[in-house]
């Protein structure tokens, strides 16, 4: 899933993709965004986001690095080519963004979400749940008589299917972190 | 050199280390200790204005024309929030400025404390970047920052947000030499692959066109003689942006004049049929666009840009450049020259036969006839009365802007000043201040609308108060005429709310003021009205009673192309669809 024809040589100095190749059809991106960890920052992220009119799916933040100051910013984000093209560059413009990286395009990556999930059930359905929750690998952090709380980690679309199936079982609330994702490989 | 001092003082002691020489500001409780610093030494000129958008504004019109950032300092609150739209005009047209905003002490943010305002949560959308200081020991480095982030890369205006006890703590002071160095440091030199594609281009094109915009002059003087050695040589014709004129001369035997929705035809006409277009300094702007999907639709696209941003945003780029305009252009004239300066001239032979053809439709033709001044008149006999002086142009925002970009020649980058993003009627005023405070002997002229220029006329006091001899040439036709124009053309003639009932005497203003005025009505007493305005010593208010319906032609109606321009009156009524009238 590259629809981004990158030159190679031609745009060694910056993230984005200078030639483009633009469909229309909307794609889901993840992007890794390294900021100074300074007061504000994150406003003008999601500013320039809701200012421009683009979407964010999920959106984490924390610092990683803690003697340089830096956070990292997961962004999961959905747009046409040009409008991703269009959100990097932008990010790229706030002057304590230090790096943009499209982890959808720059080759695979590892995403992970971690979920708690509250499951109020009795008798048959306890049973039920547990057992899906270790098909899943999810763990029961906390017991009640009469709730769980499940903590599950995974792509979305794992915690998405687990929670479709908590559902009837009595899922009572969910707590998402939204996703963190890395790239694969030595750096 | 590491000193304590107060924070206040090194405000002062920063603004003097990176050779600011004039501040515009208006005082208040949040920066009284600044103040009480800036009355105890010499070195830096404060400029009182009377509303603090008009300190925005001058300390624009002052960077425009020097290439030096503008330097702004108001108070907390109010001071702050009447900055927010000079910022933003600032924004869009990337202008560097820095300013300096008071605010309640640490201790009382957040407690709704008297004239306390987010500033930085207010100006975050409006700024380059800003900060808010909470330590005296920060204080200085962060001023550094602030000229770094406002003059690096695609200039822009930073705002830096001080709390009134961190004015007043002491800490230590870290000249500029000293501060670690910032991240943030853009790209300037082109990708030369990409330029020698570029070249390659230039080489082979058959009808070629430059297309330059406010990225060469803020690049520097040495960008806009880069660009004349490369048009003259080349032998391309050029055309250029509202905010690009000036950069390459227009009396160059390669000029078309300004293009876009109010421009030239010939200008248009090229854009539309080239087949190579070379965007230096610009960013497609929907004024210069019009209609996207008809936009120039045989032409290969180069565009060279320091913003990457700005490159892919609204028009793909078959040959994108990221980079500053002088360094780009530098790169492309050696590597042209050592391929041996070759261009396909048979071809550009004929293209400007056809450029020529389309010149003869003579667009900005208009009759001067009876007893009534027609604008564009006005705007012709000022420009033959003041040709060759050591002129500087601002201008409001409307029809006598468009007007000036047409009639008015610019022979050199950073002599004309005006709001083309934004689009802020009241820029005029401020900024004409702010230009003369920067060239005390030159001529200084604000071509104004009657309505445009009473948004900021308070800054008049300011003009006689630092003896600033701005002429205010005001294009009166008691209607707010650009507003008037769409309405006939777009809303039935209906004219809502268009006209200026109950105007001033400008004379009887003028006197208030303590400068000059002077009406003028006829046509035949116009060319002596010039002249005692340029003659008199001193700031003067020209009220120019024109003639009050003319419409600003060539005009492309919103959701047109390039090729279907308005030339006249006789084909504009009812020439907009209704796709087109609901765009700006």
């Amino acid at each position: 899933m590259s629809p981004l024809n990158i030159k190679k040589g031609s745009s060694k100095h910056s993230a984005y993709a200078l030639r483009p190749n633009f469909s229309d059809v909307e794609e889901t991106h993840t992007l890794a965004v390294l900021v100074d960890n300074e007061a504000g920052v994150l406003a003008r992220v999601i500013g320039l986001f809701s200012g421009r009119g683009y979407n964010i799916e999920s959106l984490t933040v924390a610092e990683v690095d803690h003697e340089g100051h830096l956070s990292r910013i997961t962004i999961v984000t959905t747009g046409t080519p040009q409008v991703i093209n269009q959100i990097k560059a932008q990010l790229g413009r706030i002057v304590p963004v230090h790096e943009v990286h499209d982890l959808t395009v720059e080759g695979p990556a590892v995403q992970r979400e971690l979920a708690l999930l509250k499951v109020a059930c009795q008798g048959e359905k306890r049973v039920e749940a547990l057992r899906l929750a270790d098909i899943f690998r999810a763990k029961a952090v906390d017991s009640t008589l009469t709730s769980f709380i499940f903590e599950i980690t995974g792509t979305p679309e794992k915690i998405d299917a687990f929670a479709d199936l908590m559902r009837p079982l009595g899922l009572a609330e969910i707590a998402r972190t939204g996703v963190a994702a890395l790239s694969r490989g030595a750096s | 050199m590491t000193r304590q001092m107060t924070g206040a003082k090194m405000v002062v002691q920063a603004l003097k280390d990176q050779g600011v020489e004039v501040v515009f500001g208006y005082p208040g409780g949040a920066v009284l200790p600044i103040y009480d610093e800036i009355f105890q030494q010499n070195d830096i000129k404060h400029i009182l204005v009377r509303h603090e958008q008009g300190a925005v504004h001058a300390a624009e019109g002052y960077a425009r024309s020097t290439g030096k950032p503008g330097v702004v300092l108001v108070t907390s609150g109010p001071g702050a929030t009447n900055a927010v739209t000079g910022l933003t005009d600032a924004l869009l047209d990337s202008i560097p400025l820095v300013v300096l905003s008071g605010q309640v002490p640490t201790f009382m943010i957040g407690s709704d404390a008297f004239q306390e305002a987010d500033t930085v949560g207010i100006t975050r959308p409006c700024t380059k970047h800003n900060w808010l200081v909470k330590d005296t020991d920060k204080l200085s480095e962060t001023i550094h920052q602030g000229f770094h982030v406002a003059t690096k890369g695609r200039p822009g205006p930073v705002l830096i947000d001080i709390p009134k006890d961190v004015q007043f703590a002491s800490g230590t002071y870290t000249a500029p030499k000293q501060i670690k160095i910032s991240h943030y440091q853009p790209q300037v030199k082109g990708d030369l692959d990409m330029i020698n594609e570029l070249v390659d281009a230039l080489e082979k094109a058959k009808r070629p066109v430059f297309y330059t915009g406010g990225g060469v002059i803020n690049s520097g003087p040495a960008a806009s003689q880069l660009l004349r050695e490369l048009v003259d040589a080349t032998g391309f014709p050029i055309t250029s942006t509202l905010m690009g004129l000036g950069a390459y001369p227009a009396s160059g035997k390669g000029w078309l004049g300004m293009l876009g929705m109010h421009g030239l035809y010939e200008a248009n006409m090229a854009m539309h049929d080239c087949d190579l277009m070379i965007n230096i300094g610009a960013r497609f702007d929907d004024r210069i666009t019009g209609r996207l999907d008809a936009f120039s639709p045989k032409s290969k696209k180069a565009h060279i840009d320091i913003d990457p941003s700005s490159i892919n945003k609204v028009v793909p780029a078959d040959i994108p450049i990221v980079g500053d305009v002088g360094h780009v252009l530098e790169d492309i004239l050696k590597v042209w020259k050592a391929r041996g300066r070759k261009t396909n001239q048979e071809a550009l032979a004929k293209w400007w036969k056809q450029i020529d053809g389309w010149k003869q439709i003579n667009c900005l033709a208009y009759k001067q006839e009876g007893a009534t001044i027609k604008p564009q008149y006005a705007l012709q006999r000022l420009e033959a009365l003041t040709k060759g002086m050591d002129r500087y142009i601002t201008t409001e925002v409307g029809q006598h802007q468009m007007w000036a970009a047409q009639y008015l020649g610019f022979e050199d980058p950073n002599r004309w000043m005006t709001s083309g993003g934004l689009g802020t009627m009241g820029y005029g005023v401020p900024a004409s201040v702010g230009v003369q405070i920067a060239h005390p002997d030159a001529l200084v002229i604000n071509v104004a609308g009657e309505a445009s220029w009473l948004m900021n006329m308070q800054e008049m006091g300011t003009a006689v108060q630092y003896r600033a001899p701005v002429k205010q040439f005001i294009l009166n036709n008691e209607r707010l005429g650009m507003v008037r124009q769409w309405q006939q053309l777009l809303h039935g003639e209906r004219y809502s709310q268009s006209w200026s009932e109950a105007l001033p005497d400008f004379v009887k203003l003028a006197e208030a003021f303590g400068c000059k005025g002077i009406l003028c009505k006829d046509p035949k007493d116009l060319d002596d009205a010039i002249m005692e305005m340029l003659n008199y010593d001193g700031p003067v208010i020209f009220d120019c009673l024109v003639e009050k319906h003319e419409n600003c032609f060539p005009m492309i109606p919103s959701g047109a192309p390039h090729n279907e321009m308005l030339l006249g009156d006789a084909n504009a009524t009812n020439a907009i669809g209704a796709t087109g009238a609901v765009l700006v």
